[in-house]
């Protein structure tokens, strides 16, 4: 048979490339949503500034260092658990909604690289907002003591117990639910979930944030940057709760 | 498996609850060909469709496509199959041709992107997000995104739904072409002219039941057809008698007047040879021979005893 234009020679490109292509379209698409944006560098850029020059005029108990140094890996733990959690949340609830990830299934990508591609879509997103809010915190005089594996795990841990759990919600609730519950759990963990303030902080209920993702996300980021320490405990806790979220998601999603 | 049919569909049977939507329906599908498979609303077709893009898992029957099977094989099969969803399958903010290059970018040869948006006219809304691109606008996208990575089938579903004519042209032409080319394409429609025009083989469905299967042709022939004959000059003595006689008793002379006849029959080749060869034995000339060649509408009213207008408007 002569060769035409559309004379099939079907396959898939390299899994790599593949992850690659999906891992860059997510983060664009991420990067292009007004709103996403908020989420990842406006808010915690407005919590930055504005808890170091709020503590300028009123005293915070509960924090040991000066204020940029405590809020600056706050703010770090806060935007991994924005993009992680919110906008991963949000995006594939409406993926679902909208038939892509149906779409995508009729690809040669996999359900494992469309997974991947995700993760590194989130990684690409987080370095982005970690040079950001690094960039701002050191002009608010911030003085890290960085313990680079303690940031490093605190991050990729953090990522993942937070983007289980996101998936959990999106594959169990509709788009418009998941839209609304995502806002409202990253605003309740903002508030009270001891990522920008220190356990220390919130008295007695303390020690329950400790085990929240949100607490030992924030723990992990302060006694890397604080300290240059790797928080061990933390850790588990995030460990745990990515093992929690993979079950359930694994359990209950569902791609269409 | 390069000599098995591209699909296969044995005694297929799918239920939502209480429904079945397929009932042990039969579907063969070869190479090369563009196959229609046409039908109202809630026929089943694409369900039928799903279960051979993987989606779905057969309740009863076996589903092989290019001789594998969409669920235990599908790793293997699915960069050799191109699907065109109904709507959707998109991000809402993604542009067009963004959308089109990524598709293309996850297969190993795929088409140049450039190329195919211009067959379909997608050139002036690449930059334009999914959500603001027109139905047909959609519909074209889903096309370009089927076979992008260069399938051996394609499956679509409802490919002209929403489409302008130039645009339903194009999308005719753009399918020939894939067959031209090697390209087996398997659609559902509810057009029948679409049906007609394009398709090699019509399959209709109505009830989750294979009802007719065919080519055009074959589908519109056999019924009953009829041919009013009207001569210049009355008819001699016992002429529809001797009509009637050369005919054979499967087909129907009615005298109308001394100079006209209905013949009432299938109004193939053989019938209207012999219809002139006894107008020249018996010395009249026809001035007239109407011809009312059923078509795939009066086959499908008659197979499901109602037409498909009044359903095609209900789709999504």
């Amino acid at each position: 048979m002569s060769t035409g234009t559309f004379t099939p020679a079907p396959g898939g490109a390299p899994l790599a490339r593949q992850v690659l292509a999906q891992a860059s379209m997510e983060a664009r698409l991420m990067a292009r949503n007004g709103e996403q944006l908020l989420l990842a560098v406006v808010i915690p850029v407005l919590v930055l500034i504005g808890g170091v020059e709020g503590a300028k005029h009123v005293s915070i108990t509960g924090i040991s260092q000066r204020p940029v140094d405590e809020f600056a890996p706050g703010v770090l733990a806060l935007a991994v658990m924005s993009t992680a959690f919110t906008s991963l949340a949000i995006a594939t609830g409406f993926e679902r909604r909208y038939g892509v990830i149906k779409r995508l299934g009729a690809s040669p990508l996999p359900r494992a690289g469309l997974l991947l591609g995700k993760v590194g879509a989130l990684l690409i997103v987080e370095t982005f907002q970690v040079i950001v809010l690094a960039l701002v915190g050191l002009a608010l005089g911030w003085h890290p003591h960085p313990g680079y594996l303690g940031a490093i795990l605190g991050v990729i841990l953090g990522t993942s117990a937070f983007a289980s759990l996101g998936l959990f919600m999106a594959g169990a609730l509709r788009a418009e639910a998941t839209l609304a519950a995502a806002n409202l759990v990253y605003l309740l963990l903002m508030a009270g979930g001891a990522v920008v303030l220190p356990p220390s902080a919130y008295g007695a209920f303390g020690h329950v944030t400790e085990y929240l993702p949100s607490g030992a996300l924030g723990n992990t980021m302060r006694s890397a940057f604080q300290h240059g320490d790797i928080a061990g405990g933390s850790l588990l806790v995030l460990l745990a709760w990515t093992v929690v979220g993979t079950v359930a998601t694994m359990r209950t999603f569902q791609w269409e | 498996m390069p000599n098995s049919p591209a699909v296969e569909v044995a005694g297929l049977v799918m239920r939502y609850g209480d429904k079945t939507a397929v009932d042990a329906l039969d579907l063969r599908v070869e190479r090369n060909t563009i196959t229609a498979v046409l039908g109202p609303n809630g026929a089943g077709k694409t369900t039928t469709l799903e279960t051979c893009e993987g989606y779905r898992r057969p309740h009863e029957g076996t589903v092989r496509v290019l001789g594998l099977d969409p669920i235990n094989d599908r790793k293997a099969l699915i960069p050799s199959i191109g699907v065109m969803l109904q709507g959707q399958g998109a991000w809402s903010g993604v542009k067009a041709m963004e959308m089109l290059k990524h598709i293309a970018r996850l297969h190993a040869n795929p088409l140049d992107t450039d190329m195919l948006a211009d067959r379909l006219g997608l050139g002036d809304c690449g930059s334009t997000p999914y959500r603001r691109l027109s139905g047909g606008q959609q519909q074209r996208l889903g096309l370009a995104m089927a076979v992008v990575g260069r399938p051996e089938v394609v499956f679509v579903d409802e490919p002209t739904a929403g489409m302008d004519p130039q645009a339903r042209r194009a999308t005719w032409e753009l399918l020939s072409e894939l067959r031209e080319d090697g390209v087996t394409v398997v659609l559902t429609t509810h057009y029948m002219d679409e049906a007609e025009k394009l398709a090699d083989h019509i399959h209709i469905v109505d009830h989750g039941r294979m009802v007719a299967s065919g080519t055009p042709i074959e589908l519109t022939r056999g019924g009953t057809a009829t041919i009013r004959l009207v001569v210049t000059k009355p008819f001699p003595e016992g002429a529809p008698a001797s009509l009637q006689a050369a005919l054979g008793p499967d087909i129907e002379v009615k005298p109308i007047s001394d100079t006209s006849l209905l013949i009432t029959g299938p109004a193939d080749h053989t019938t209207l040879a012999t219809v002139a060869a006894w107008c020249e034995q018996q010395g009249v000339l026809p001035e007239s021979l109407n011809l009312g060649q059923r078509n795939l509408e009066d086959v499908f009213l008659e197979l499901t005893g109602r037409g498909l207008a009044h359903t095609a408007g209900d789709t999504r």
